[in-house]
Formats: C-alpha cells, structure tokens, sequence
C-alpha cells in the first residue's frame, strides 16, 4: 500500500482537471450549480493528498538500505540510468549514498510525452516531501475556499464558472508541485498564472478589475522570459535533460559550472520576481485584489505566488551554488527578499483598503520568504510558507466575511469599525490570525520567522546557520515590528469604534465562519510541526526531518539552532509594533506623530513615496510605456525627417554645391548634365524611400516575398 | 515516385497563396490565402516524409495546429478592425504611412 499512493500521485491534478471539466460542461445542470462537484473532488484530492503524505512519512522512517536512485526509472533521469548501469556492471548501486549515509528517495514516474531527434521528453511527477507538503497545503486551503465561497458569491452571474476556474487552478498548482521535469515546471508555472488571469478579471464588466488582470498577466510575462531563459540555459548545462533531478544532481556535484548556474539562477529570480511578488515586479499583486476575495486567499496562501518561492526551493542547488550562497553574507536572492520584506510592509501602512493591506502583507512574507531561501534556511523558508499559507488565508477570508457585512466593501477606514461586537467568530479569528503573522509566541508565525531569523546566522550564537547574513537580520526584524504594527491597524479600524459603513452589519452563515475557525485552529497550532524540542507524537523537528530531502540531489545544509535569545528578541520586536499601534490608535498617545505628515515636510514627502507605492506604477506606466509610446516614436520620425532626408537633401545639396563650384570653374556645357543628374537621383532616391513607408501591409508583403525570392536566387547561385 | 508532382503542386498552391495575400482587399481572403501558403508547406512536408521517416508528417500535423491558433488570432483581429471601422479592406488600413 506504501509506494501506491506515490507512485500515483498523478490522480491528484487529474482529479482536479476532470472536476474541471465536468463543471464546466454539466455544472449548470446540477442543482446547486456545480459547486458540488468541485467540493467533491478537491475532498477526495485532500483525503488522498494526506494518504500520499503518510506513505511518505512511513518511506523515510524506513530505514532499510536502499539505492538513492532505486524508484527513480532510468528512462525519467539522465542520473539514474547512469547509476543503474553502473550497478549492472558490478559496483555496488550504493554509489549515490556514499557520504551521505541518510538519504530521501524521491519517487519518480514517467511517460513518454513524445519524442524528438534529441531523445524523449518525458511527463511525470516527481514525489518528495516538499511536492507531499505542498499537496497537503494547496488541497486543503482549496477546499475550505471552495467551501467559503459557496455562501460568498452565492448568486453570482458566473458561478459556474467561477468554480470551474478554481478547481482549474488547484489542477494547474497540484500538476505545478507535481511536475518531474523543467518542462512541466513551465507548463503549470503558466496554467497558474493563466487561472489567476481569469479569476482576477472573473468580473470583467468592471474596467478596472480586466485592468488588474491583464496587468497581473503582463507583468508576469515580463519575469516568464527570465523563466523560460534560465530553464534552456540549465537543460543545456545538464546536459541536455529536463529532469529536475539530473538537474538537481549535477548543480549540486559541481559538474555544473558556476558561471552557468549564476546565470540561470539570475534569470529565475527574475521569474521569481514577477511571479511571488518580489521587488521591482510586485505591482500587479494588490491591483489582484480586484477578483472576488476567496480567490485571493486561494492566490495568496498556496497557489500562485508560492509558485515562486517552490521554484527556487525545488531547483535548490542551481541557486545554491550559483550564488555561492553558503558561507557568505549577500547575494541576489538575499536581497531581492529582504528589501521586499522591509519595504512590501511599509506600504501596508499607507492602505485604506483592507485586502491592499493584506496583500501589501504577502508581498513581505513572502520577501521572508525568499531571503530566507537565499540565506540557505531553505527549511525555514518552507516552514513560513506552510504556516503563512493558514494565516494568510483566514485573513483573506476574514476580510472577506468583513466586507461580506459592510455592504460589500473593502474600505476599512470609511466603511468598517465597531465590528468587534457584531462578529465575534470573524473577530476572534482574525486576531488570532493577526498574531500568528505577527510572530507572537506561541502562534505558528513565531515559530517560523524566528526560524528564518536564525537561519541568517548573523545573531551571537546562531554560527550553525550557513552564511552570516547581517544586513538581512536587521531587514527582517524591521519587516517584522512593521508587520506586527500595521496589522494592529487593521484590527483598529475594522473592529474598534464606531460603525461607519452604511446597513446593519451581521455576522456571516456557518460555510463562512467555520472554514475561518478551521484556519484559525491551525494559525495556532501549526507551528508544532517543527518544535526545537521533542513533543509527544510529533518528535522534534519533524518538519525538517520529513520535508527536507537529504542526498546528491540536494545541497548538505546546516541547520542553525533554536536560539532563545533571539527568540526573545523577535518576540520584544513584534510586540513593541503592536505597542506603538496600540498606543497611537486606541490610547492616542504619541501624540507628536499624529498629523505629522501635515506639518513635518520629510514626513509628508515619505507618505506621498508610500501612497504613490514608490512610483513604480508611474515608472512603467508613465516613464516605460511612455518612453516607448512617445519619444521613441517621436525619435524615429525625427530620424526619418532629419538623418535619412538629411542624407538625402545633403548629398542633393552637395552634389549642387559642387555642380556651382565646377560650373564656375569648369566648361559649363559638361557639367550642366552632370548636375542635374545627381540632383534628381537624390531627390527620386528620397521619393522612393517615402513610397517605401506606404503603411500598406501588402505592400510590405510584396517587397518581402520579392526579396526572399532575390535571395533565393542569389543563394542558388552562389551555393549550386 | 511521384515527388515532384507533389512538389509542383505545392509550388502552385503557395504562388497563388502569396499572390492572395498581396493582391485580395478583402482581409478574410487574405487569412484565407496565408493558409493555402501553410498548407502548401504541409505537402511538401508530407511528400517528403515518405522518403525520410514520419516526421515530416507529425511537423505537418504540428503546423496544422498551429495554423488553427493563427486563424483564430487573425479573425479575432478582422473582426475587431471590423467592429472600429466598418470594413475590412485592408487598403484603409494604412495608419502607420510615413
């Protein structure tokens, strides 16, 4: 029963696809409109998904003696089948464990997709903890969004449709953690990013909700090319093959140059950046706010901006090795996290829209994120997206159930307040989620992010970690008092004081509320997953011990300890944000800070960077599009009348000049002739240059085809 | 065999294709005319591929593919310039004259 579940692991997206499918064709027929369907089958996705993580628990308690490679097929991986051969000509199988002793096995199957004269590109999936871990996270947040929804858009315009899509979504994320080559990688990298285009704009009669959608699409277009780059760059370096796990073993062997895996590694983050919402790429996520709220939780807890952060973790060794991030203390990846972190949580304060705020949130989280993979805490920066994934979709949904009573609007500031009474579930949940992001102890985001605060190995006693990251500690732990302040706001304006929005609010139905206690239970609880110490059941660091995989497929890592101290230290941190929150909405006390944007001018102009979100909206709107739309344009037409007419009016009025200076001095009777005749060539040669720009696409056609078949003549000429 | 009959058949059916495509006003007939050129190739496609292996018949079937995606994209356009102009007489549409 063991290796069942892994070997067909497959059932999971497939499960997903034909709920799809059978929503999209006999959804309308159903009596609740479909949405059975799709509760139905991401059930059986997350009953199974939690069969498979069991198998998986069991195969690496297993301790027998086995081959690294033994379930991995020779036609899957490039490593493998060298390996068998090398056990099928007398040497021991055992090669790949040499001086690793303990190593996961991932298991691997495939098909042949087709083949080409390069040999056969394959389909499969590839199973490991990090893929289990995943599925556990995608099925089960996807179910309690499916049941959310349910009551949230219940009689929209769309609802089929609606569902539809978002057992799409689940399908293209399962087949995204799933996939076994760079190939598929890319292939569900898109579908997510396609499924979030379609439910970002799911109300598309709004002008700026398809604008959010389209620029959500654009944008991660622009980060797609460094995708698509860095993955033919590693299929050529690994010699030809798309498997993950070639790629993964010969990065991590060094067989692999540095300079090639520095270059793909810039190209991915450049994925990254657009995809999970990093620095200089993150516009598109808060104007993603404008699709219907349960698809944000969907978004941003487990499917598409985690699809980054799983990237980087997956292909692990192309980025270890080619940012040399071991033992160092700055690197791309560093940086791009952590200036997210510190500066994605600065706009969270300037947001009157509370799901902007959230978003605002995820932008930094997931900055965690990533300096923390770039630090080498790729453990920790797992653990965060695991717990993230809960607090951050009980906040979406929390927010949702908000505006779900105040007449369906986001604005915090002039439509919400004095809620704390009248929902009370809402309320509770909310809280115990806004302390979980906050990282206050016990709740699951402590144990994360200080565990990402370790892995920076720049605070006294952390030297297990694997570079002394510094500059990212101090980053971070601002991040951090940010957070824990700006999420103190929201619960501020949305449950104290008065009710300002319009209508009776109430609290929201059952298929609401108790998707919201579930997260809440696990925003609390989660962090046990990973405990320093040995807890009953669990055991300590089970997290590590079942995600992380250990062997030639994956870098060695060190693992910095649970260091009290800093512990401490993060929790006076975030504690003091909400203080200073605290202080400045419910007591009105730092009284010099109210309205210091009105008298202070550096404060002001500091505000007006954050309302404009530091013109990065403006820069590509205005400056790029601008610079293309206009000046370019302007600059060719400027080329056009100036430089090429210049060339040709130049050499009519040199040709002239000189027919003067020889008419003088020359017999005038020769060169008469000559003069006219250079004149009119200029000037017929600047006619035909206009009749060139006719603006006729056919005639653009016909000059094409005259030249290839001028070319093609000069070609058989010359080679026949 | 017969290699080049089908050879020459192709070369026809692509000159009249390309005479389409520069001559017709008519956008749809335009599309229509890239077609004839695509599939001009798919035969030269296949009737190679009798000579060196299936192939040439799966790029055939390849570019089949990709010639419905075109189709789809270049009514899609014919249909907006249709919606914001009336016509589709592709003569009109010289906005970009220098």
């Amino acid at each position: 029963m063991g290796m069942w579940f892994l070997d067909n692991v497959w059932i999971l997206p497939a499960l997903m696809g034909l709920s799809f499918l059978s929503i999209l064709l006999f959804g309308k027929r159903f009596p609740r409109k479909g949405h059975e369907i799709g509760i139905f089958f991401v059930a059986i996705a997350f009953v199974l998904s939690l069969f498979t993580a069991g198998s998986w628990i069991s195969r690496v308690n297993d301790d027998g003696h086995h081959a690294a490679f033994a379930d991995v097929p020779a036609h899957c991986s490039g490593v493998a089948a060298h390996h068998e051969a090398a056990a099928a000509g007398g040497e021991h199988a055992a090669a790949a464990d040499d001086g690793h002793g303990a190593a996961t096995r991932p298991v691997v199957n495939c098909a042949t997709w087709f083949d080409s004269g390069q040999g056969s590109v394959t389909i499969g999936t590839m199973v490991d903890g990090q893929s289990v871990m995943m599925l556990v996270v995608v099925t089960l947040i996807s179910l309690l969004v499916h049941i959310f929804s349910t009551d949230y858009v219940h009689g929209d315009r769309r609802y089929t449709h609606y569902f539809a899509f978002l057992s799409l979504f689940t399908a293209s994320m399962l087949f995204f953690v799933l996939a076994e080559n760079t190939l598929q990688m890319i292939v569900g990298w898109e579908l997510v990013g396609v499924c979030s285009f379609a439910l970002i704009g799911h109300w598309w009669e709004e002008k700026p909700n398809s604008d959010a959608a389209l620029k959500a699409f654009l944008t991660n277009r622009v980060g797609d090319v460094g995708l698509l780059i860095g993955m033919i760059i590693l299929y050529f370096a690994a010699d030809r093959s798309f498997s993950v796990l070639d790629i993964n073993v010969l990065a991590a062997s060094g067989e692999i140059g540095r300079g090639l895996l520095l270059a793909a590694s810039l190209c991915l983050i450049a994925a990254v950046m657009s995809k999970s919402g990093q620095f200089i790429l993150h516009t598109w996520l808060p104007d993603a706010m404008a699709g219907p709220t349960p698809v944000s939780a969907l978004i941003h807890a487990a499917t598409m901006v985690v699809a980054g952060i799983y990237m980087v973790a997956r292909l692990y060794p192309v980025f270890f090795e080619g940012l040399s991030i071991s033992g160092s203390s700055i690197n791309a990846l560093a940086v791009v996290g952590a200036v997210t972190a510190l500066f994605g949580a600065l706009l969270a304060f300037v947001q009157s829209d509370i799901k902007k705020v959230l978003a605002y949130s995820t932008v930094s989280q997931l900055g965690f994120m990533v300096t923390s993979l770039g630090m080498g805490a790729w453990t920790a920066a797992m653990f965060h997206l695991f717990t993230h994934a809960f607090f951050k979709a009980c906040l979406f949904l929390g927010a949702g159930s908000l505006s779900h009573a105040a007449n369906h609007s986001f604005d915090m500031v002039n439509d919400m307040g004095g809620l704390k009474k009248v929902m009370p579930i809402t309320y509770r949940t909310y809280v115990i989620a806004t302390l979980a992001l906050a990282g206050i102890f016990p709740f699951a985001g402590f144990w994360s992010k200080d565990e990402i605060l370790a892995g920076s190995g720049a605070f006294p006693g952390t030297e297990g970690a694997n570079g002394t990251y510094t500059l990212m500690l101090v980053m971070l732990l601002l991040g951090a008092f940010c957070t824990a302040a700006y999420m103190t706001r929201t619960i501020w304006y949305a449950f104290e004081g008065e009710y300002r929005g319009k209508g009776h609010p109430h609290e929201s139905g059952p298929r609401i509320t108790v998707p919201l206690v579930i997260l809440a239970v696990f925003a609390v609880i989660a962090g046990v997953f990973n405990l320093p110490w040995d807890v009953p059941v669990i055991g300590a660091h089970a997290f590590q011990t079942y995600v992380e995989p250990i062997g030639a497929y994956f870098p060695s890592l060190s693992h910095a300890e649970f260091h009290p101290v800093l512990a401490v230290v993060s929790l006076v941190v975030a504690l003091a944000g909400i203080g200073a929150a605290y202080l400045y909405y419910w007591k009105g006390a730092l009284a010099p800070l109210q309205g210091l944007a009105e008298r202070n001018r550096l404060a002001a102009w500091g505000k007006n960077v954050l309302v404009n979100k530091y013109y990065f909206d403006w820069l590509y709107t205005t400056v790029i599009t601008g610079f293309i739309k206009g000046p370019l344009a302007r600059a060719a037409n400027w080329t056009n009348q100036h430089i090429i007419d210049g060339i040709v009016n130049g050499v009519g009025r040199g040709a002239a000049t000189t027919g003067r200076w020889v008419y003088d001095n020359v017999d005038q009777t020769v060169v008469d002739g000559a003069v006219n005749t250079s004149g009119v060539t200029a000037s017929a040669a600047g006619g035909v240059l206009r009749v060139l720009q006719s603006g006729r696409v056919q005639q653009y056609a016909a000059l094409f085809f005259a030249a290839v078949a001028v070319l093609t003549g000069v070609f058989v000429v010359v080679i026949g | 065999m017969l290699l080049n009959q089908f050879l020459l058949l192709s070369a026809i059916l692509f000159s009249i294709g390309v005479y389409g495509v520069i001559v017709r006003r008519n956008g749809v007939l335009v599309l229509m005319s890239i077609e004839l050129i695509l599939n001009a190739v798919n035969i030269n496609f296949v009737a190679f591929s009798t000579y060196w292996g299936p192939s040439g018949q799966v790029f055939a079937l390849f570019a089949i593919a990709i010639a419905a995606a075109e189709v789809g994209v270049g009514l899609a356009i014919v249909l907006l310039i249709y919606r914001n102009r009336r016509s589709i007489n592709v003569d009109e549409l010289d906005e970009l004259k220098g």
